[in-house]
């Protein structure tokens, strides 16, 4: 269906260049991170990255522990692709891209560790925070896994929990505490279309990806999630080499969110 | 009881303070955001364009379908359930009746004009809002519209005639309260949009109509520069 | 008395007084009602004499007879092909207005346009149901091979194309580009990938500005620019 789309850009790639001009390993412009946009929720942040813009909101919760795990809180991420962000979306349950988006930023946050469950526990077998990240695209220009991942990792940043007195939250009254954090996790899509790899991919060039690999990292290097996508295979070399990109890339991302 | 002063220090005819941007989401045909308070709704205008399943289509004319949605971090309270409720079913009916008297769509056989609204912050007066950011965003994208629409909540708290009340006011607890949300064609006066809950006399509510059709009219100016700044400001720089 | 409240090229909201009075025409885009002249659209005024009418800065591109558009093919049947016209309506191109030559029954259609395919076609009937049909029998109609399609606002494509075509002339000159503008809002350009990114570029700024004068001498300047930067 896009094969003279794909022409073209493998076309290009000859010429070292993008459809819009970038480098391969380039963001666009502009991209922002900017959080508290709202003050109805306990954490919020929106990010642009180009003509894609998301939408992140923290709400806390308080939930009766897991039997298996009665000392910890826990996180729980929806995200919804809303119709108003691209024609292509439709009303309805969130299919299977919008359930995909919504686990692997979990992912990235859960293993990364950033959260220490136990430290949501209010009563240990009673009582624990549930921290629920809901994304909400604005406009899908493209790479809505990467700024889903950081507009969720920035609200959590900002989130301040609200007044509980023990028995009920108090949701118009936030204290001053924020959620204590450990090192947060970046994540980046590399996409391979031929034999290039690219990160950012804007719409056309998300039509012809031949396969994806989301690497979520840690400051010191550490991987904590991956997710490969698309319907060709990649080689061990292939993901070695987008590896190096997303950890490449993780860097820059999380000056990002200073 | 009488209702002294306002909690927030409005005067009883003045609305929250509001806010307008057309034309912020590149996808989209039409868009716009309108802010009122601490409500703030955006609205995505996609169409005319194809209509499926195929027994929706009109073959005399276009359908419009209004979707009204808020984000499951945007209430003051607990955390809003994702997939809509009835309530929000109830809102996107009105929102769509409120809208259609101003459009013609006989252009436009077989096809629909899909509208999404959706709330990042909700804070009273939500469905207003929402039918002031779609009025935006219909004329955005090339609509053929006999007037915009703006849409305003009156209503009554205790002996007092109020203009966009605010979430203290809808729950007031020491008297009466009427909450009136109301849509109208500002130029022709029409109303198109009248819902009410709550206790009011018919001279009362006669006197609230009133305020409404003075405070549509300013928020019709409001939307109008909010259109028109969209091509100003590229006018602007080049100078 | 009548009166233009509006002058020429002003921006217009619906539901504005743009005219009073009786011996004022109301033209595409507004209405009367009793002694008013009122808009009915967003709209840029075009005082012509005693009629006002608007020229509408958006809207989705509905197919018009005679109209010279670029469509993708989204299916192929045994007597013809489906188009997408970036428009709520699809187009059907018949067998026999598929090319100059004769199509024998039976062929194997995709031969000739396959599944994805662009191509410049010409509107031959909209029926009142707007189901349109499409000729490639003509000059300049053909299947488009290589570049790639950016799309515009149907509306603005006058001004891209500029006076008896001098705007995109401009533009194909100075980028050395193959440049095909569809009535619907398609553009297809074809040249080296910085030609066609500076193309693009000014088309881009044609979309933005359209409504403002100067626009051929900001768009030769802005061409002069991209030119002289190798990269830009």
């Amino acid at each position: 269906m896009y094969n003279e789309l794909k022409n073209h850009i493998l076309k290009l790639f000859g010429s070292n260049t993008r459809l819009d001009g970038r480098s391969f390993t380039e963001y666009r412009k502009p991209f922002k991170v900017e959080t508290g946009f709202t003050n109805t929720a306990e954490g919020s942040a929106r990010v642009i990255l180009g003509k894609t813009e998301v939408l992140a909101g923290v709400k806390m919760e308080i939930m009766e522990p897991y039997p298996d795990t009665q000392d910890e809180g826990s996180i729980m991420v929806g995200a919804e692709l809303l119709p108003l962000s691209n024609p292509e979306f439709e009303l309805g349950p969130p299919g299977i891209q919008a359930i995909e988006l919504a686990r692997v930023v979990d992912r990235g946050i859960r293993e990364s560790k950033c959260i220490d469950f136990k430290k949501l526990c209010i009563t240990e077998g009673e009582k624990a925070w549930v921290i629920v990240i809901d994304i909400c695209p604005i406009n899908d220009a493209g790479n809505l896994l990467d700024v889903s991942a950081l507009a969720a990792v920035a609200a959590i940043k900002s989130a301040k929990f609200p007044k509980f007195n023990g028995e009920k939250i108090d949701y118009k009254e936030k204290t001053n505490k924020g959620i204590e954090l450990g090192d947060l996790p970046m994540s980046v899509t590399v996409i391979k279309i031929g034999d290039k790899y690219l990160i950012d991919p804007d719409s056309d060039e998300e039509k012809v990806v031949d396969a994806r690999l989301t690497v979520a990292s840690l400051s010191d290097g550490t991987l904590c999630a991956m997710q490969k996508g698309g319907d060709y295979p990649l080689a061990a070399e292939d993901i070695e080499k987008m590896i190096d990109i997303g950890l490449e890339k993780g860097k820059e991302l999380r000056k990002l969110v200073k | 009881m009488t209702y002294k002063t306002r909690a927030d220090g409005r005067k009883f005819d003045e609305t929250r303070k509001i806010e307008a941007k057309v034309g912020i989401i590149p996808n989209a045909d039409g868009s716009a955001y309108f802010k009122i308070g601490n409500t703030w709704a955006y609205a995505a205008v996609y169409g005319p364009r194809n209509l499926h399943p195929k027994f929706l289509q009109d073959p005399s004319k276009g359908i419009l379908r209004c979707n009204y949605n808020m984000m499951p971090f945007s209430s003051s309270g607990e955390r809003v359930r994702p997939g809509g409720s009835r309530r929000s079913k109830e809102i996107s009916m009105v929102t769509e009746k409120a809208l259609l008297p101003v459009l013609d769509l006989v252009e436009y056989p077989n096809s629909v004009v899909d509208v999404f609204i959706e709330l990042p912050q909700t804070e009273a007066g939500s469905r207003c809002a929402g039918i002031c950011a779609a009025s935006m965003a219909l004329a955005d994208a090339g609509l053929a519209m006999k007037d915009l629409v703006a849409a305003i909540s009156v209503g009554r708290v205790d002996d007092k005639i109020v203009v966009d009340l605010n979430y203290l006011e809808e729950s007031y607890p020491d008297g009466p309260v009427a909450d009136i949300p109301v849509a109208m064609m500002p130029n022709q006066g029409k109303i198109t949009l009248l819902q009410m809950d709550g206790l009011i006399s018919k001279d009362n509510l006669k006197k609230a109509l009133e305020m409404a059709k003075k405070a549509c009219k300013d928020i019709y100016e409001i939307q109008k520069k909010a259109l028109k700044e969209k091509y100003r400001t590229e006018a602007e720089e080049q100078v | 008395m009548s009166e233009i409240k509006v002058k020429d090229k002003d921006i217009v909201v619906p539901g504005e007084v743009v005219a009073l009075g009786m011996d004022i025409f109301p033209g595409s885009g507004t209405y009367r009602e009793g002694e008013n002249i009122i808009s009915a659209r967003l709209g840029l005024v075009q005082i012509d004499g005693r009629t006002i009418k608007l020229i509408p800065l958006s809207g989705r591109y509905i197919p018009k007879k005679f109209d010279t558009i670029i469509c993708k093919v989204t299916d192929v049947s045994l007597n013809g092909w489906r188009l997408d016209t970036n428009s709520p309506y699809q187009a059907m191109l018949p067998m026999k207005e598929a090319t100059s030559q004769f199509i024998p029954r039976g062929a194997d259609l995709t031969q000739f346009y396959d599944i994805g395919d662009y191509i410049v076609c010409k509107i031959f009937n909209v029926t009142s149901q707007k189901l349109v049909d499409v000729t490639m029998r003509g000059v300049g109609l053909s299947k488009l091979k290589g570049g790639r399609t950016i799309q515009v606002e149907s509306n603005k494509v006058p001004r891209i194309v500029g006076k008896q075509g001098s705007m995109v002339s401009m533009i194909k000159d100075a980028t050395g580009c193959n440049i095909i503008v569809g009535q619907n809002g398609l553009v297809w350009i074809n040249g080296t990938p910085e030609n066609e990114l500076l193309a693009i570029k000014s088309i881009r700024k044609i979309e933005e500005e359209s409504h403002l004068s100067g626009l051929t001498d900001k768009i030769k300047e802005f061409l002069d620019n991209g030119k002289a930067k190798p990269s830009v």
